[in-house]
């Protein structure tokens, strides 16, 4: 449990050059204990997210939900427009119900099913990482875009100390100690998981 | 990470590092332009120019300014809408269906043909927009209530099917571009000095970070847009082909021509992938990322799609006559051998002997070769369009409604516009934007770069 007293919690990064090392260092580190608050990448790096505890993302499922909705909508609006609204006689063809012109009715459903997964995905993705114009880069170390890969931790005293060790041991270019900050009892979390 | 058999040939030559790739995608956008881009830009930008004069002057005066008379009525605008929207195509197939079939080599062009993509859309939409003859009441193509009361668009109609795929597909295929970009714009800032620079990359990358829940969830949106995508880019061009198979017109009424107009969609793309690709990697030095062998892949999807579209041709004569249907049989006849027969001819020529020259390796491995058959293919899918179109509509049903066609100065005045649009826009894209998705190649490196897979092979025989 959390003790009763401030905490201080140390920013570590610890830098690669490689992203074998970096996912070695990452299983000592979760081993002994550390949580790994972010990895930073140039690329994406397959298996990764097992190894720092990253569940898998859910958009696919916003995706399929935003489809199923835009199939919705256009059978919805092709049946009010083509069917309830002003049934258009062509040819002394009148459409009298939506089920006797579904096959004219396909490509607009499929269409708008598409459109509506394709961006409401998109949109669900900028938001929910928040890239917006104007955003702030959330790289912590602008190499890591380039050609560095960075363990991001922010750890008590102790932790630190064992932190620096296994990174060090596990080929870390670097190991920044980029500062401490106190956390209130409050908000100190239990993080020996 | 992947290994791979070392047979495979490398798809990123020399000693790269994940630095030098950085480095090498970026050169074009720190250093200066090279002499021949100030050129094109120029060569390109007039033409634009040219065409916008032509585009406000039939605005002026309505299409009566075109060479589309009263039975062609379709003409240049519908030919020159059908071949930049099948353009089109060869960028999402490459970013889409060779994502979904884990293509690897699709890394080095993905980026460029999804631009092309964006730009030849673009180009179509101009002759969409306009060929309604009155393009500022082109808000009535959306499902919008009539101000004389609630009459709707029709919603049995392809053209309206076409209004909805055309829209769903430019819009799609610029998110999935833009996903894309966002990475490598990140990579941009984080490198360039100039403060303008860095600013615009700032905004540009949207603030990217390459955090570990980023990259997981940009893998699976980057998943699920392929996998939308790749029904959709066969959709779009399937029912364009629908504005001309749901009609009555003979030559026009065949259920061969969905998958007919998307393959030979592809082909045409593939060859102005290829076209670009050539100049590119020239300008920009991108030899070691674009090798011989991306050429060649490509060259290979040209002969597939090439000679899908030839069978299609035969089929469609072979049909014709097995139908006994007159009418059917005078339209075939008539583009063959009627008075437009060099139409025909050219398209046969272009699209079904010459890219039968890729079987051979010489030629299909052959930069120079490939860059003209490129131009030939895309030359003779331009006269598809027209053959379907112009000599058609010439010879329908009535003879009293026969008539003859050649295109106006301002028809000749709009099409080398938008090729002009289409030039500026891709010169200032591979100039300011990353020309290749530098994010994505740094994932294969280690399997398929050429000297880690010396290295690799190296280890295994000690």
């Amino acid at each position: 449990m959390a003790s009763a007293v401030a905490t201080n919690k140390h920013i570590i990064h610890g830098v690669f050059n490689d992203e074998v090392p970096l996912l070695e260092a990452c299983r000592k580190l979760r081993a002994s204990g550390i949580r790994i608050k972010d990895v930073f990448t140039p690329m994406p790096i397959h298996g990764i997210d097992g190894i720092i505890g990253v569940p898998r993302t859910r958009i696919a499922i916003c995706a399929f939900i935003y489809g199923i909705t835009g199939t919705a909508l256009a059978s919805l609006m092709m049946w009010y427009m083509m069917i309830s609204d002003w049934p258009l006689d062509v040819g002394g063809k009148p459409n009298w119900a939506y089920y006797f012109n579904i096959p004219a009715f396909i490509p607009i459903t499929f269409e708008m099913t598409v459109f509506c997964a394709a961006h409401g995905m998109a949109l669900t993705y900028f938001l929910r990482c928040w890239l917006v114009p104007g955003a702030k880069a959330k790289n912590p170390d602008p190499r890591t875009t380039d050609d560095k890969f960075l363990i991001y931790l922010e750890l008590n005293d102790e932790q630190a100390k064992k932190a620096e060790e296994v990174l060090k041991a596990n080929g870390a270019e670097e190991v920044n100690h980029k500062g401490t900050f106190v956390v209130e009892p409050a908000y100190v979390l239990d993080e020996t998981h | 990470m992947h290994a791979e058999s070392d047979i495979r040939i490398p798809l990123i030559l020399g000693s790269k590092s994940y630095r030098q790739i950085s480095d090498d995608i970026i050169a074009p956008i720190e250093g200066k332009a090279a002499k021949g881009w100030y050129t094109l830009i120029t060569l390109c930008a007039l033409s634009f120019l040219w065409g916008i004069g032509c585009l406000a002057y039939t605005i002026g005066v309505g299409i009566g300014a075109w060479g589309s008379n009263n039975g062609v009525d379709w003409a240049w605008d519908i030919t020159n809408f059908v071949w930049w929207i099948g353009i089109g195509h060869a960028g999402t197939l490459i970013s889409a269906v060779l994502l979904l079939f884990r293509q690897k080599w699709r890394m080095a062009i993905n980026r460029s043909a999804e631009a092309m993509t964006i730009f030849a859309v673009l180009c179509a939409a101009i002759f969409v927009t306009l060929h309604t003859g009155r393009p500022w009441l082109d808000y009535m193509l959306f499902p919008l209530p009539n101000q004389f009361g609630s009459l709707w668009p029709n919603f049995n109609s392809p053209l309206l099917w076409d209004v909805f795929a055309v829209s769903t597909y430019a819009t799609v295929s610029i998110v999935f571009w833009y996903i894309g970009l966002i990475p490598d714009f990140g990579m941009i800032r984080d490198r360039v000095i100039k403060p303008w620079q860095k600013k615009m990359y700032g905004t540009l990358s949207f603030g990217w970070g390459g955090s570990a829940r980023h990259w997981s969830r940009f893998e699976e949106v980057s998943l699920v847009l392929a996998g939308l995508s790749t029904p959709l880019v066969f959709s779009v061009h399937s029912i364009v082909s629908f504005d001309f198979a749901t009609s009555v017109v003979p030559g026009w009424h065949t259920t061969i021509f969905p998958p007919y107009f998307v393959s030979g969609a592809v082909f045409s793309g593939f060859a102005m992938v290829l076209t670009l690709m050539l100049v590119v990697r020239k300008i920009y030095k991108l030899e070691h990322y674009l090798t011989i062998k991306h050429i060649e892949y490509m060259n290979i999807v040209i002969i597939v799609t090439g000679s899908i579209v030839g069978v299609a041709y035969l089929t469609e004569l072979f049909v014709a006559w097995y139908s006994g249907v007159e009418w059917e049989q005078y339209a075939f006849l008539n583009r063959a051998t009627g008075p437009m027969a060099w139409s025909y001819w050219i398209m046969m020529s272009c699209n079904v002997l010459s890219p039968q020259l890729f079987w051979f390796k010489k030629i299909r491995t052959s930069i120079i070769a490939t860059f003209i058959l490129s131009i030939v293919v895309n030359i003779g899918m331009w006269f598809e369009r027209f053959v379907i179109i112009v000599p058609t509509l010439c010879r329908t049903y009535l003879p009293s409604t026969w008539n003859s066609y050649s295109p106006s100065f301002i028809d000749i005045g709009i099409f080398v516009g938008t090729l002009g649009m289409f030039g500026t826009f891709f010169l200032l894209f591979s100039r300011y934007f990353p020309v290749v998705a530098q994010a994505e190649l740094k994932t294969i490196l280690k399997s398929s770069g050429e000297q880690q897979k010396k290295d690799s092979a190296a280890l295994a025989h000690h």
